[in-house]
């Protein structure tokens, strides 16, 4: 019986040619990490364990992200607790305020994880990497400080869902979309537990930026781990840029899954998550009527440079509508930098948006754009919670770049195809 | 035994509502504890009494992986959790921390809010005080038992650590 790519990564990390779901195993980790408000806590576990250090110092990432730059006492504390432990145990992957990033755009875009890696971190949104081909998954902090003692966990093997997307994906859809769409056909509980492996024409078709976006978002479908089988697309960002040998698995043709899921992309609009579930979206056809205070482009989902690239192309020569704060905030360090020489700032500031500092800041309502009460925001991020962004009686409204920036303009949600002409 | 007064709500409670993240400059339980469910829930730090039992429906714990959220929980006085389901990173982060989490559809549908639950964790047993009926929840598989006796998994790691340097 075949296995799934998923299911081949997990075999090969705990010593098996074959693993099934359900079964439980203890697997090795190729990479860990953890951020300024998980670390803290997980630090404070490792202690308790009585590990002299950590299982590997240049396994082991460490990325003060969240809160960042500090945007208060607490914080600012919260970051030391890391910085002090980074020096203690000589962690190669410390990453200082200007030279870090939001971890999941960071994390593979400095070779940190590779195909057919085994990841956990200490953030939902670690299944991000399953874009390259690998298993990553999100865990608490206790799992981080026994992964950073031990350099293994345990594990319950997922079951496998397929999710084919057929047909020419249609101007403006992109990869936001389309996982968008996804959530909302099956719901923010559709693969609790499971797998979700992505596959199909309009998966090849897409970038590697939209490829993460999509693995990024599995976790608001529940799923354990959100997976793309690598293909030439991978192999070139992977080529001089992972640090570590890695290894590149396919699920076989007679592999077994618990459910297959078929779209088709063709007929799509982008799409919008209304407050306060994921899985509530339409059509941007049927939003339209939805004014905004604020549109916020960046965060572990939308703030690589293609997003950016796509925003500013929208709001090049156009002015932000009055009503309407833009934030746009590059994930990386070395994005924004690229987003400065390719004029791609210029265009934001001259169009009346401030860009920032990398940060996770307003997608979690740390800092950097919260909400006051009965304000929305239409933004790239990932969550629309009650007081995600801000006040309880505040609404997030989740799309793409092209949305967010073409509702910057129009003040109100709205497809790039109405600036058209 | 666990004994307590059931706090009910419904589907999808998120970790930003359980524990917000405007309070997560702070790793301290009893800090964490005072801002509860703050948002889905004003009154419940009021209400809550120490071994109480939350009850609730599809998805409890979806969102974050803030550990901060069954810390919060097992801080503010709740002795277990039921529901039809839980998302997978907080059903760990419980077990990790000690918080004792069921899944147990029968015991949602026959439980209201106030109701006195009497659990048994080894046998998985929930006896509804207010209504007389019992419902049985799957017990922990004996991997789970360990970690829990050993008192978590940093224990479990500890132990591990011993086993390899002795």
């Amino acid at each position: 019986m075949g296995q799934t790519i998923t299911q081949k990564i997990l075999a090969a990390h705990c010593g098996k040619e074959v693993v099934e779901p359900g079964e439980l195993i203890n697997a090795k980790l190729d990479f860990v990490l953890g951020n300024d408000i998980t670390a803290p806590i997980a630090i404070r576990e490792f202690e308790k364990i009585g590990a002299k250090t950590v299982f590997d110092k240049d396994r082991v990432a460490l990325v003060p992200d969240h809160s960042t730059p500090n945007k208060d006492i607490k914080s600012a504390e919260l970051v030391k607790i890391m910085r002090e432990f980074a020096r203690k145990h000589n962690i190669t992957y410390f990453f200082e305020i200007g030279k870090m990033g939001v971890e999941h755009t960071l994390l593979p875009d400095e070779g940190l994880v590779g195909p057919g890696d085994v990841v956990i971190g200490a953030d939902s949104h670690t299944c991000t990497y399953g874009a390259l081909g690998a298993f990553s998954t999100g865990v608490g902090s206790t799992d981080l400080a026994c992964a950073m003692a031990l350099g293994e966990t345990w594990f319950k093997v997922p079951e496998q869902i397929k999710l084919v997307y057929y047909g020419k994906t249609p101007k403006w859809v992109c990869g936001k979309d389309l996982i968008l769409h996804t959530i909302g056909l099956i719901g923010v509980d559709g693969a609790l537990y499971c797998s979700m492996e992505f596959t199909g024409e309009a998966i090849a078709d897409l970038d590697m930026a939209g490829r993460f976006t999509m693995c990024n978002m599995a976790i608001e479908a529940g799923g354990k781990n959100g997976i793309i089988a690598p293909d030439d697309k991978t192999m070139e960002y992977v080529k001089g840029r992972t640090v570590r040998p890695y290894k590149v698995y396919q699920s076989d043709p007679d592999a077994v899954y618990k459910q297959v899921i078929e779209i088709d992309v063709s007929k799509l609009e982008p799409i919008v998550s209304f407050p306060h579930l994921p899985e509530n979206t339409k059509p941007i056809s049927e939003a339209t009527h939805v004014r905004i205070d604020q549109a916020v482009i960046g965060s572990c989902t939308n703030g690589r440079i293609e997003d950016l690239r796509i925003a500013a192309k929208i709001l090049n020569g156009r002015k932000v509508h009055p009503d309407v704060r833009l934030i746009v905030i590059p994930a990386t360090q070395e994005i924004y930098l690229q987003s400065i020489k390719e004029g791609l700032t210029e265009i934001f500031v001259e169009a009346g948006g401030a860009v920032s500092t990398p940060t996770c800041g307003p997608c979690l309502g740390g800092h950097m754009g919260v909400l006051a009460e009965g304000e929305r925001s239409v933004a790239t991020t990932n969550r629309n919670f009650v007081g995600r962004m801000g006040h309880t009686k505040s609404e997030v409204y989740l799309a793409s770049p092209a949305v967010a920036a073409a509702s910057a303009v129009l003040g109100r949600l709205g497809s790039p195809e109405e600036l058209d002409h | 035994m666990i004994r307590g007064k059931v706090h009910k709500y419904g589907s999808n409670v998120d970790t930003d509502v359980i524990i917000p993240a405007r309070y997560l400059n702070t790793t301290d339980p009893a800090e964490l504890a005072a801002h509860c469910m703050e948002d889905i829930d004003a009154d419940f730090v009021k209400n809550v009494r120490q071994g109480d039992i939350i009850v609730a429906e599809d998805n409890f714990g979806c969102g974050s992986s803030r550990e901060h959220a069954p810390i919060s929980i097992k801080a503010a006085g709740i002795s277990c959790v039921i529901a039809n389901t839980f998302a997978r990173i907080f059903y760990r982060n419980s077990l990790n921390v000690g918080l004792p989490i069921l899944e147990c559809p029968e015991a949602v549908a026959g439980t209201a809010k106030g109701d006195e639950l009497e659990i048994d964790l080894v046998s998985g047993t929930i006896f509804n005080l207010t209504t007389g009926k019992a419902y049985q929840a799957r017990p922990f598989p004996p991997f789970m038992r360990e970690l829990i006796d050993l008192g978590g998994l940093v224990n479990y790691a500890k132990a591990r650590l011993q086993n390899a340097s002795s």
